[in-house]
């Protein structure tokens, strides 16, 4: 399962992992645009089974614990054994957004993972610290945020192509899901109130290298007296 | 003014608050005289005294929590607290990796919306954040629109720390209480990769590489560099999702917040990602084969060229300068 239809890591592990299992699949979430699904149709592509979107205007403005009701109430439906997120999708999420589909679905989460495998149903994976990395085991169902680079992604192949074009993509309005008034800018009960221009920094000097760069940059060391 | 309580998320290691705790601290002490700070793992008068130094009055001390990933246990007894203790106008968490995942939990065990990425928190009859957007260009100023505890998510290095010279904290216990099957994530082992030189946020020094480095390969022109002159090495999201080098290196919006006296980026062209995690360095050079590239309208330094050729013969005067 995957958020971010630009997350092909998560996928990609999602994947790897049910091919180790000997047998599952590989359903995508998100919540988005049903005309916009070339990032889902690449995910399918590569081996993902089907996939659910999650679209409706009234979703305009949604904050992250909006996004992250509407996920709980379509991940619900069919509860799977694993959840993967990415850490930070790339459009605004905040890296929470996960830990709170975990906590509305009641499941353990585990974020910054940078390896993930599952033995006799226990997960292990290797978290991310900011001294180095943790090793930690959880049961199944659970949650899990990948960052970049924990599997290196595989190409579709053209027969995964043409097979994508025939994989269900189910659409849901948030009446499907029994949500209203969660959702939208109404629900996100936070407002942007002004927007400012920041005052920017000011080009310096620019040189191009002619053998000179690296005495350059010494000298300017220097300067500030760094060096 | 108008900011009754804020409670702040304080995060200790070796025994001592980390920067970005202790700068939370210090903003949280404009804001309201009545400042608690909430931290788990540390049975230990130090902090105590260390929170009060910054400005708070209470310390809620979290039982320990015997392997548990942090998020779950400590949202728990937060969510406690604000049962036995009042609920505070704000609640303040850093942006670390354990400071997220506390504050997903807590967020929708309230059920209260929160605002992250913030760097600066106002009184304006009632909180105001403000975030910065496209790489820093702009920053836009939010609010919430209902009663209710504000939960905001602050970036490193967003205000100074200083101490108040205040006395040390009463300490008041905050059980976890049952965390159901959510809790059942726990450590088994932890590794602590040993760092050689500064760690990236606080290094006086940054030398960041991108994609023009070429390959993996590549990136140890920038580690040498980052040693010879005493900094850390960081990186562009680029190379990190190309696998170069591990998450814990990437500046920007998705990466660490640094500041240091000197960043010199290599092979980085400066996409806004980039640029809003270092563009508060005192001194920015750059060095790029492409004249244009956007890094260079933020560089004080900016030379055009090829990071093979620039980057060997800066190790080399380096070295003769050892």
């Amino acid at each position: 399962m995957i958020l971010d239809d630009a997350d092909t890591y998560g996928v990609e592990l999602a994947l790897q992992l049910v091919d180790k299992s000997g047998g599952g699949e590989v359903t995508l979430v998100s919540m988005g645009s049903a005309d916009e699904v070339a990032g889902i149709r690449g995910a399918l592509a590569m081996g993902a089974t089907k996939a659910v979107i999650i679209s409706d205007d009234s979703l305009r403005g949604t904050d992250s614990l909006g996004t992250a009701k509407v996920l709980a109430a379509a991940i619900r439906r069919n509860m799977p054994d694993l959840i993967l997120c990415a850490t930070e999708s790339s459009d605004g999420y905040t890296g929470i957004l996960p830990v709170q589909l975990a906590e509305l679905l009641e499941l353990p989460s585990i974020t910054f993972a940078k390896s993930v495998t599952v033995d006799n149903s226990v997960l292990k994976v290797d978290r991310q610290t900011e001294f180095g990395y943790d090793e930690v085991t959880s049961p199944l169902p659970s949650l899990v945020t990948v960052t970049a680079g924990v599997v290196e992604p595989r190409y579709p192949s053209f027969k995964g192509i043409m097979a994508a074009k025939s994989k269900p993509i189910e659409v849901l309005s948030v009446g499907d899901l029994g949500l209203a008034t969660e959702v939208g800018s109404v629900g996100a009960r936070q407002e942007i109130i002004e927007v400012n221009v920041t005052e920017s920094r000011t080009a310096g000097e620019k040189h191009i290298d002619e053998g000179d760069g690296a005495i350059r940059i010494v000298r300017f060391l220097e300067t500030i007296k760094v060096l | 003014m108008n900011v009754s309580s804020i409670w702040v998320v304080v995060e200790a290691s070796n025994g001592s608050l980390t920067a970005t705790s202790l700068e939370l601290l210090s903003h949280a002490r404009t804001l309201t005289p009545s400042v608690s700070a909430v931290t788990w793992d540390t049975h230990d008068s130090v902090i105590a005294q260390q929170v009060g130094d910054f400005g708070a009055t209470t310390l809620y001390e979290i039982d320990h929590l015997d392997g548990m990933l942090p998020g779950v246990p400590v949202a728990s007894a937060i969510t406690a607290l604000i049962d036995s203790q009042g609920a505070p106008a704000a609640i303040l968490i850093p942006a670390s990796y354990n400071g997220r995942d506390i504050a997903g939990r807590l967020s929708a065990r309230l059920d209260r919306p929160v605002l992250a990425n913030v760097t600066r928190i106002l009184d304006e009859g009632g909180l105001v954040t403000e975030h910065q957007i496209f790489g820093g260009t702009q920053t836009i100023k939010a609010r919430f629109t209902d009663e209710g505890t504000a939960i905001i998510v602050v970036r490193a290095k967003s205000f100074t720390a200083s101490p108040n010279e205040g006395s040390v904290a009463t300490v008041v216990k905050a059980p976890i209480g049952d965390v159901g099957p959510t809790g059942a994530a726990e450590i088994t082992k932890s590794h602590i990769e040993e760092l050689t030189g500064p760690k990236l946020e606080e290094a006086p020094i940054v030398v960041s590489g991108g994609r023009g480095l070429g390959d993996t390969s590549g990136y140890r022109l920038i580690d040498e560099v980052a040693a010879l002159l005493h900094g850390a090495p960081g990186a562009s999201r680029a190379i990190v999702d190309a696998g170069w080098v591990p998450y814990s290196h990437q500046v920007g919006q998705t990466g660490k917040t640094v500041k240091p006296t000197v960043y010199i980026a290599c092979g980085i062209s400066g996409a806004t990602q980039h640029v809003v995690g270092m563009k508060g360095s005192k001194y920015i050079i750059a060095i790029n084969k492409d004249a244009d590239a956007p890094i260079f309208q933020i560089s004080d330094l900016g030379i055009v060229g090829d990071v093979h050729s620039v980057l060997p013969a800066l190790i080399g005067l380096l070295k003769t300068r050892e």
